[in-house]
């Protein structure tokens, strides 16, 4: 999440400057305070390590009202769809090792998470990253090890670079990687969207280069600032697209020269499509997202767990859908229309203990943080009893 | 047992609302103790029976780590330093002696446990007290993990403190750096090579907090040791009990350098994790400076210092207010896991 | 998305680097980083790889920027406060 600045402890904190921030604060309000028909600037950032710097830093007690921030689908923990889970739960249940990154533990199926399958004796283990896993399959070869890989693509890079170097027989992978360029099309599409600027998450642009937005930006003539995760770097990310949503100008904007460049990673873009093609696939409680899953290439069959075990998903209880998901609205509230107090299910059934969309699977998701705080947080202290 | 589910899940055990949830849906019914009884139903550290005009306070603890041997201590200093800690939160300073029962798995390695036991004896003399009675059962290979450990303490309190203490316009104090038991054992067990950067605070607080009640006296109106759950779940349940809330002020916040490396790798936040070694004080704003005055003179308390202060609104709510904005610090539920994102 | 950390080089081994993250160390891997690194270089690691070789001079070049945004946001009487108020608090000691 925290990008703390490579030189010098001191120099890290020039990120962190109170002074700045609170300049770039009054910036946003100007640059928002005379919208025509008074209506907030709604700008969508697509990023969970974004959501989380600003709820960190405490970001949202202290923008103006004119500014609406909305948490895109930026989480690929939370836009993991129920089915997905369930293929990974099932062959946990089936007694297969399974290890996975700790967020995905309690990320529920349609059913179960892998925490409950996990309190039920499966072998679900919980790694750093995909190296981890490699060398749990390295130390017992005799039996399958199923990493349940998610992420986007500056993720998929870590796991494509792990099945480039030859693992053995006994590591497979159950993809559930996500690729973020495709959705964002679908965010920009959605009707009624009031969305007029995108955040894009700064370390996946590192990877793909900012290049990669400028179609996005001619096609739907709408701008995206590149942002880093320091409060400096988001304030001023909100303050660029403010300036240019008042001006109308559709271009991108690299506001992370110190990770992002026009073209991006070349080497790990190589690597990373070796191994995965894209695909079409549902992402929890948005849309269906064409090209917005990455799979397996055919070449790596023999390391994909999908085929590996083919007949036993086959065989497991169908995945049945959250009852009443139907009437989900996050993908109403991701596009800006809609809040969360417009959703029927918001409260009961959909609570972060069982949530039906992504918005409230994430800690940060617009509707779990609505649930924590009773609505937008401003956190007014009052020292003495009134 | 609605809400709690049907299984027990790790989360019952993490400290935080499931695990609280859980005693209060088990033992529902516990009547309110009396007036010279803090019992169950209070949910504080410990128990507390008056005997003539002073407090018997008695604590139970059970101690599981994974791995049994971290940097900085080992289970059996844990064991010792969670009752004797649990003891000096009450107030009780001078702890009468401990009962130490151990459960081992077969195939436990003697040497390893000969290790624990002089970790044992080294601790109980750190803290001035003794081991007066134990059991030992041993359980299958398989049947439980290596080795559990459960201590139970007695010692007086003259004056006896809780943990619901605070009212607005306290101050809470830190006896010393956050986060730092919590992160070495999580980047011990996700690989990361912390060298002598980043060890546990395991240790006995009695002395230190004898210092404090010797000079804040009633001025110390709430105490409590921020081990599961951190210092956020320690400070959300002060604050329920109490009806206020607290602010945090995160530049005051002392974290090391090498905790706070260990939390962005993991992504974990250091005000979430164990502490084994720390305690929060919450104090008149007029004790404040006699306090930390005498917590400065301990070599356990030379970081203490002043993290936040209670106000009226919002109530039952800790908030941290991170220099540019502000947020609610919700304490943990469940066991704390590495994110990617 | 995507936890992402600095941290500076200190040794390279064939694919992997150890890797200081101020006082905590770990083994990064090299397999996908954008260009060839050294000891003393500064790299940013997602999920155990080095995913990008961030060039020091960077860093000044993205606070310059922070402060052009500002001066295309603010009329000039605004920003000669706001300039003031900067240039005193980077006078004040580093506290750190």
């Amino acid at each position: 999440m925290l990008t703390e600045l490579p030189t010098t402890r001191g120099a890290s904190l020039q990120f962190r400057d109170p002074a700045r921030a609170r300049a770039l604060l009054a910036a946003i309000e100007r640059l928002t305070a005379d919208r025509a028909g008074g209506a907030p600037l709604s700008i969508m950032h697509v990023c969970g390590s974004h959501e989380q710097a600003i709820a960190r830093f405490g970001l949202r007690a202290v923008l103006p009202p004119t500014l609406q921030v909305i948490m895109g689908p930026g989480c690929p923990v939370c836009v993991t769809d129920a089915p997905e889970v369930d293929e990974a739960v099932a062959l946990a249940e089936a007694g297969l090792r399974v290890a996975s990154y700790g967020d995905m533990l309690r990320v529920p199926g349609s059913g179960r998470s892998l925490d409950d399958a996990r309190a039920d004796g499966a072998r679900v283990e919980v790694v750093y990253g995909v190296a981890e896993a490699l060398t749990a399959a390295q130390a017992a070869p005799d039996e399958p090890l199923v990493f349940f890989a998610s992420g986007f693509e500056t993720t998929a890079v870590a796991t494509a670079a792990v099945l480039l170097r030859k693992p053995p027989p006994n590591f497979l992978v159950l993809s559930a990687h996500k690729y973020i360029p495709p959705v964002m099309e679908i965010v920009a599409e959605m009707p009624h969207t009031r969305v007029e600027g995108f955040l894009a998450a700064g370390h996946a642009a590192a990877i793909t280069g900012y290049g990669v937005f400028e179609p996005f930006v001619a096609r739907h003539r709408i701008p995206v600032v590149v942002g880093g995760f320091e409060p400096l770097d988001l304030l001023a990310g909100f303050a660029k697209l403010a300036e240019l949503a008042r001006d109308g100008e559709a271009r991108v904007v690299n506001a992370f020269p110190r990770l992002v460049s026009r073209d991006g990673n070349r080497r790990a873009q190589q690597q990373l499509w070796r191994v995965f093609e894209p695909v079409g696939g549902q992402w929890r409680g948005i849309a269906r997202v064409p090209n917005g899953n990455l799979r397996l290439r055919p070449e790596f069959a023999g390391h994909d767990a999908r085929r590996r075990f083919a007949a036993l998903l086959a065989a497991a209880p169908p995945a049945r859908l959250a009852p009443r998901s139907d009437e989900c609205r996050c993908g109403d509230i991701l596009s800006g229309s809609a809040s969360p107090r417009d959703c029927a299910l918001f409260g009961a059934p959909c609570t972060p203990a069982q949530p039906v969309g992504a918005c409230m699977v994430s800690s940060e998701g617009t509707c779990r943080i609505w649930h924590e705080y009773g609505g937008i947080p401003r956190l007014e202290i009052h020292e003495a009893p009134s | 047992m609605s809400g709690v589910g049907d299984k027990i899940a790790l989360r019952h055990g993490a400290g935080g609302p499931a695990m609280r949830q859980l005693v209060e849906t088990l033992f529902a019914g516990a009547a309110p103790a009396g007036p010279d009884v803090v019992g169950l139903d209070a949910l504080d550290d410990g128990a507390a029976l008056r005997v003539g005009d002073r407090w018997l306070v008695f604590t139970t603890d059970s101690h599981v780590v994974t791995p049994p041997f971290f940097a900085g201590g080992d289970i059996g200093r844990l064991a010792i330093c969670g009752t004797v800690n649990d003891l000096a939160m009450m107030g009780a300073v001078v702890p009468l002696g401990l009962s130490l029962a151990m459960v081992l798995e077969e195939g436990f390695a003697l040497a390893d446990l000969e290790r624990i036991r002089d970790s044992i004896t080294a601790a109980c003399r750190e803290a001035g007290t003794r081991i007066l009675t134990g059991d030992t059962k041993v359980m299958g290979r398989g049947e439980i993990d290596g080795v559990v450990l459960n201590t139970t303490g007695l010692g007086f309190a003259d004056r006896l403190v809780r943990d619901d203490g605070l009212r607005a316009g306290d101050v809470i104090l830190v006896t010393g750096t956050i986060g730092d038991h919590g992160l070495a054992v999580l980047a011990q067990r996700h690989g990361l090579d912390v060298g002598a950067a980043l060890r546990s605070d395991v240790s006995p607080l009695n002395g230190l907090v004898a210092a404090a009640l010797a000079a804040g006296g009633a001025g110390i109106v709430a105490m409590k040791d921020p081990t599961r759950g951190g210092v956020a779940s320690a400070l959300t349940e002060m604050a329920h009990k109490a009806g206020v809330g607290v602010v945090l002020e995160e530049a005051a916040l002392p974290v090391r350098p090498a905790v706070r490396a260990a939390s962005e790798l993991l992504g974990i936040d250091p005000l979430l994790v164990a502490n084994e070694g720390k305690a929060l004080l919450g104090v008149r704003a007029v004790d404040e400076k006699a306090v930390l005055e005498a917590l400065h003179t301990h070599p356990l308390g030379r970081d203490a210092c002043r993290i936040g202060r209670c106000v009226a609104e919002p109530a039952r709510r800790v908030v941290l207010d991170t220099g540019f904005g502000r947020r609610l610090v919700l304490e943990p539920d469940g066991e704390l896991l590495p994110r990617i994102c | 998305m995507c936890l992402g950390v600095p941290g500076q080089i200190v040794g390279v081994d064939g694919d992997v680097a150890q890797v200081d993250f101020w006082g905590v160390r770990r083994a990064v891997r090299l397999d996908v980083v954008d260009e060839p690194v050294a000891p003393g270089d500064w790299v940013l690691n997602h999920v155990g790889f080095a995913i990008h070789r961030i060039p020091p001079e960077e860093v000044a070049a993205t606070l310059a920027l922070y402060d052009e945004i500002l001066r295309a946001a603010e009329d000039d009487a605004m920003r000669a406060d706001l300039c003031d108020e900067i240039e005193a608090s980077s006078r004040k000691p580093d506290a750190d």
